[in-house]
């Protein structure tokens, strides 16, 4: 392709070059600065391209229209030469690219410009892989989205063993890696390893690679220490432009493997989110098309796939979610000012529980100081102590930590038969039996013995924190701190001002939050704070249509369209039904016209049975017993939509009631502390566009479109 | 058990090209950068030494703080790769830095303590301007010590012309000229290059680029254009920014063995280690110092600068080699002394230029066979001089 062709495909589009430029206004432009290098060797002149958008790392290149653009401009200058024999990509320290600039997304206005913009992408990078001499990238830094694709048309790659991370996170976002990467990829290292990137690891919690990974997985062809990398990245390149180096990479298997392995992906892809996501979905069916494909219908089958992305509800809500975490997790609405916060030097945990021993170890290893467990029974105490050691142990054989830390935290741990050890602490949490009568009188046996000033915590996640501390001499210092099982893995940590709380003990809470690596979220004193409250109205819409005589199977396969990230029995399976029924027991008693009680559900509890469904992945016939009877079935599109205006419903009084400060709290607890998914922005974004707010409630939760500051 | 004093010997030596200080090549770059390169690339060039074998990082500086602080030679090690258990430490003699972590590693595996150092130093002159941070002592002045130009190194060149009034301005435009087409000679020639490894530099504004050459040579330079130099030094003086090194930035290092080890190793041997020797003179003269440092070394050794067949002596300032030469009876032009030209020419970032003297020395034994033995030689600020013997490996038994 020649270069007018290019300049007129782009300026011919519908929409110009500069119109993109306006409608990115605010783009931080990366910068593609070209600098001539002699290669070792005597293998010529190579001309050096630097992504730099001027900032630190803490901010890192993106490409918008601007910087698009402006590598465009450094590629048609080494076009045009004739005396140099390579052109080579690098980043600037620590960064290579980390994708398209996605501030500017919510400004497209159309599907038209939607598509300049894609098309902008493809008409720049593919010139990378046609120019006439060799191009490299050399991946120095963190390499994202469109970071990886600018690569990804280079003939050649090197890669950093330091690099921190690399990934293709546009289908976790709700986008596909359309600048070239569904249909670049998989033709470079097989379409197997490329579904892991370009599928499986934004779905993992949006997972990403490291430097010899991306080597061993053939992303890069070669790997040099961070120490001088691109010097011996332009040795290799030298080489290779000699012909003294030859690179070579396994043929890919385009046969029966290749459709074996995009049915294996269909499936898991349906299994797991049942349509809900269209992202990931079209990304699949890109990848599984690249292989029969030109490169200039491969790049107009993405640039299509892009622009009607970009316009999808489903962006939407996924950047508003990526936002959330971002921005406001990092700065919690109405945490009061943080200097007010008091140091704390020593924690104890009042219990020796399952729960008890897993905050004990959280708190030993993020905040780095003494952590006492108190039990009344020694055997119970010292198999708390022994459960946080022997995690530590597991860390350390999994090399997570040294055997100095690993020292450091056993002797940090340690167990007391009497809260006389909470003498000297500073914070003290207990996770004991969830019934308020025993929690007052723990804290009235802490208070007997730590400072004045301590704060006392509680992981309830049920029981007034006003009510808890009414008994106190200093109620002012008792906050709500509660957790999400599994307390290593869900970040999420709803932090509850009781009545009298003080702005001290609920500053010291957020900065201990944030030591603790958690997203706080500022909760009112209500029963069951946040998430439990809204987890638990949904699954009792699903166990009221159970009741009422729909199959169980039907109910729970109900709300699957909505690809949350397990059916509703699942979760109460994993919650415990006997702890679910105490929860929605709380909240009929606060609330009894909106939150039953399942009679079903008493009679799983009272038969002792813990495990909803079978190790063969059916319903327990015991269970199933025990949800039958009623005459009134439904049809899973009538339980769906009962339980989604419900929510609406609950949400918008939670909001009235002050629960939380706006419903982007009420989406990051949901999102972090039950792992809703991105393309439900949570949920507030779909309750909106998908009429539910509007008929139940008369209005959006965002008039103006979802927006996360 | 008695000891017994171990032959010593220059394995390898690199270094990155010199840059202008100021605005060139290493503006942005890192001194420390510049030593983990340099360490790198000995241990690249060098495969037979497993990382492990070097007992000691010496790692000379002038002004040992910030990107040249803390404690270098174990930093750079540490930025380096090279593992844990290999210790490091940072020295100083000015301009003789890298040349004083030679001779005492070198005195070190001689005494048996030591098999394997990695010996260099770097200066950012840019960076560390000469004179960064000092606080003179006021008794240097109060009990006239020191006289006052002792400490710019300009005043005490311009000090040595008056001690050597035979060495006129145009002897020393002569000599720098005759530097500078050394220099090119040898470039052309492809002498200098097998020493240096590209270095990745860094401009903001211009991205990443990769220096691959001394940045500091004139090819360019004629006799008429020295002569209408300024003298900044002294009003109609005859030290000028043609005469001298400039200001420079640039890392060298080497790697010094116990002679048996590098033969266990399978590591080269590329000359040995004689003797050295360092001594003092008047600190306001401070360019004279290779004289005594060499007088005391020879006599030491029962020789005369006729068993010399080669002279690496860094070209501070061109008076300061002509006074040397003209000490020792030896022509200003004499085809012994800088074959490949010097640092008027190259640049001499203070603390690294020993280890470039001794890598040129290194070259030139290699190809010539019927060479015993070459100095390397070099003046120190505060009043020194600096010399070390080496004896060719590679000579064949014949002539001197």
């Amino acid at each position: 392709m020649s270069s007018t062709d290019d300049q007129g495909a782009a300026t011919g589009a519908p929409v110009s070059r500069e119109a993109l430029r306006e409608v990115f206004a605010d783009e931080v432009v990366t910068h593609a600065l070209s600098r001539d290098v002699q290669l070792p060797y005597g293998a010529g002149k190579a001309v050096l391209i630097t992504l730099d958008n001027g900032h630190d790392h803490n901010k890192p290149n993106t490409f918008g229209p601007a910087g698009l653009l402006s590598l465009d401009d450094a590629i048609e200058a080494a076009r045009a030469r004739s005396d140099i024999s390579a052109v080579a990509v690098t980043g600037k320290p620590f960064i290579f690219a980390v994708g398209a600039d996605l501030s500017g997304v919510p400004q497209v206005r159309d599907r038209e410009q939607a598509y300049a913009v894609a098309k902008l992408g493809h008409d720049v990078f593919r010139k990378l892989g046609e120019l006439d001499v060799p191009t490299f990238a050399f991946i120095n830094g963190a390499a994202m989205g469109g970071g990886v694709e600018v690569a990804l048309h280079c003939r050649y790659r090197t890669v950093s063993s330091g690099i921190p991370a690399l990934s293709l996170p546009e289908a976790f976002l709700g986008l596909v890696p359309g600048w070239g990467g569904t249909y670049l990829l998989p033709r470079l290292i097989g379409v197997e390893k490329a579904l892991k990137i370009v599928i499986d690891n934004p779905l993992a919690q949006n997972k990403t690679i490291k430097g010899p990974e991306v080597r061993e997985l053939g992303i890069a062809d070669a790997m040099f220490e961070p120490a001088d990398f691109v010097e011996e990245s332009l040795r290799w390149a030298a080489r290779v432009v000699k012909g003294e180096t030859t690179v070579e990479r396994p043929e890919v298997d385009t046969g029966q493997a290749w459709d074996q392995a995009i049915d294996n992906a269909r499936f898991m892809l349906e299994g797991k989110l049942h349509g809900a996501a269209p992202a990931p979905a079209r990304a699949l069916e890109l990848v599984a098309a690249s292989k029969d494909r030109t490169r200039d219908e491969g790049f107009a089958a993405e640039d299509e796939a892009l622009a009607d992305l970009m316009m999808s509800d489903e962006l939407t809500a996924g950047l508003y979610a990526f936002d959330l975490n971002q921005k406001r997790a990092k700065r919690p609405a109405g945490a009061p000012d943080k200097s007010l916060a008091r140091p704390i030097t020593k924690v104890g945990v009042v219990g020796a529980g399952l729960m008890a021993g897993q905050l004990a170890l959280l708190f030993a290893r993020r905040l780095d100081v003494p952590v006492v467990m108190t039990d009344l029974d020694q055997d119970r105490l010292d198999k708390g102590v022994a459960y946080v050691h022997g995690e530590v142990d597991k860390l350390l054989g999994k090399g997570r930590i040294t055997s100095d830390k690993a020292n450091r935290l056993k002797a940090q741990v340690s167990g007391s038969l009497s809260m006389n050890a909470f003498s000297d602490a500073d914070f003290v949490i207990e996770a004991v039996f969830e019934k308020m009568s025993v929690k007052q009188d723990v804290f009235a046996q802490v208070e007997a013995e730590v400072a004045p000033e301590a704060v006392l915590a509680t992981n309830t996640s049920s029981l007034s924190i006003t009510e808890m501390a009414s008994k106190l001499k200093h109620p002012e210092r008792v906050v709500g701190f509660h957790f999400f099982n599994p307390v290593a893995v869900l970040p999420l940590l709803e932090i509850v001002r009781g009545e009298r709380t003080d702005d001290a003990a609920l500053a010291t809470a957020f900065a201990t939050a944030k030591q603790l690596k958690k997203t706080a979220v500022l909760c009112k004193d209500a029963p069951a704070f946040v998430v439990n409250r809204l987890l638990t109205l949904f699954m009792g819409e699903v166990l009221g249509a159970v009741e009422e005589g729909t199959e169980p199977e039907v109910a729970d396969r109900s709300v699957a369209p909505l690809g949350l990230p397990m059916s509703p029995l699942l979760l109460l399976q994993l919650v415990g039904p006997a702890v679910a029924l105490h929860v929605s027991e709380t909240l009929h008693e606060a609330f009894p016209d909106r939150f039953g009680v399942s009679e079903q559900l008493r009679r799983v509890v009272e038969s002792g049975k813990t495990e909803i469904y079978g190790p063969d992945f059916q319903i327990d016939p015991e269970v199933r017993e025990m949800f039958a009877g009623g005459g009134r079935p439904s049809s899973e599109e009538e339980i769906r939509q009962r339980a989604l205006e419900a929510m609406a419903r609950e949400i918008r009084i939670m909001l009235d009631e002050g629960v939380v400060a706006e419903p982007a709290d009420i989406d990051l607890c949901l999102i972090t502390g039950a792992g809703w998914p991105f393309h439900l922005g949570g949920i507030t974004p779909y309750l909106d566009r998908s009429g539910v707010s509007e008929k139940v409630n008369g209005s959006l939760f965002h008039p103006n479109g979802p927006k996360a500051v | 058990m008695p000891r017994t004093a171990r032959d010593v010997v220059f394995v390898d030596g690199v270094r990155t090209p010199f840059g202008k200080a100021g605005k060139g090549l290493y503006a942005e770059t890192r001194a420390d950068d510049l030593v983990v390169r340099v360490i790198r690339e000995l241990l690249r060039r060098n495969p037979g030494l497993p990382p492990e074998r070097v007992d000691e990082v010496a790692v000379a500086a002038t002004t040992q703080t910030g990107d040249q602080g803390l404690t270098i030679g174990r930093s750079a090690a540490l930025l380096a790769g090279l593992p844990r258990s290999v210790p490091g430490y940072a020295i100083d003699r000015m301009c003789a830095g890298a040349m004083t972590a030679v001779t005492t590693s070198g005195a070190g595996i001689s005494f048996g303590a030591y098999d394997v150092a990695i010996a260099g130093g770097v200066e950012h002159m840019g960076r560390h301007p000469m004179g960064e941070g000092v606080d003179p002592n006021p008794r240097f002045l109060s009990e006239k010590l020191v006289d006052p130009s002792a400490l710019v190194m300009g005043n005490t060149a311009e000090n040595l012309h008056d001690r050597y009034p035979s060495i006129t301005k145009e002897r020393a435009d002569a000599y720098a000229l005759r530097s500078q087409e050394k220099v090119a000679k040898a470039y052309a020639d492809g002498k200098l290059q097998p020493d240096l490894v590209e270095m990745l530099v860094r401009s903001a504004e211009q991205g990443y680029g990769l220096a691959s050459a001394d940045e500091p040579p004139r090819p360019e330079t004629t006799l008429e254009g020295l002569a209408g130099l300024k003298t900044p030094f002294r009003a109609h003086g005859n030290v000028t920014p043609g005469n001298s090194a400039g200001l420079n930035d640039g890392a060298t290092g080497a790697i010094i063995a116990a002679e048996d080890v590098a033969a266990d190793l399978g590591l080269d041997a590329r000359m040995r280690l004689v003797d050295f020797s360092f001594a003092g003179v008047d600190p306001e003269v401070m360019g004279e110092g290779p004289v005594p440092a060499t007088e005391r070394l020879l006599e030491r050794q029962r020789m005369t600068m006729d068993d010399i067949g080669l002279v690496e002596i860094n070209e501070a300032f061109a008076v300061q080699v002509l006074a040397f030469l003209e000490h020792f009876g030896v022509a200003d032009d004499d085809a012994r002394v800088n074959p490949w030209g010097g640092a008027i020419a190259l640049g001499h970032p203070l603390a690294s230029s020993g280890v470039r003297l001794m890598m040129q020395l290194a070259r030139l034994f290699a190809e010539r066979p019927d060479v015993r033995y070459g100095l390397t030689t070099m003046c120190v600020g505060m009043g020194m001089g600096g010399t070390v013997l080496w004896e060719n490996t590679n000579w064949e038994g014949s002539a001197k």
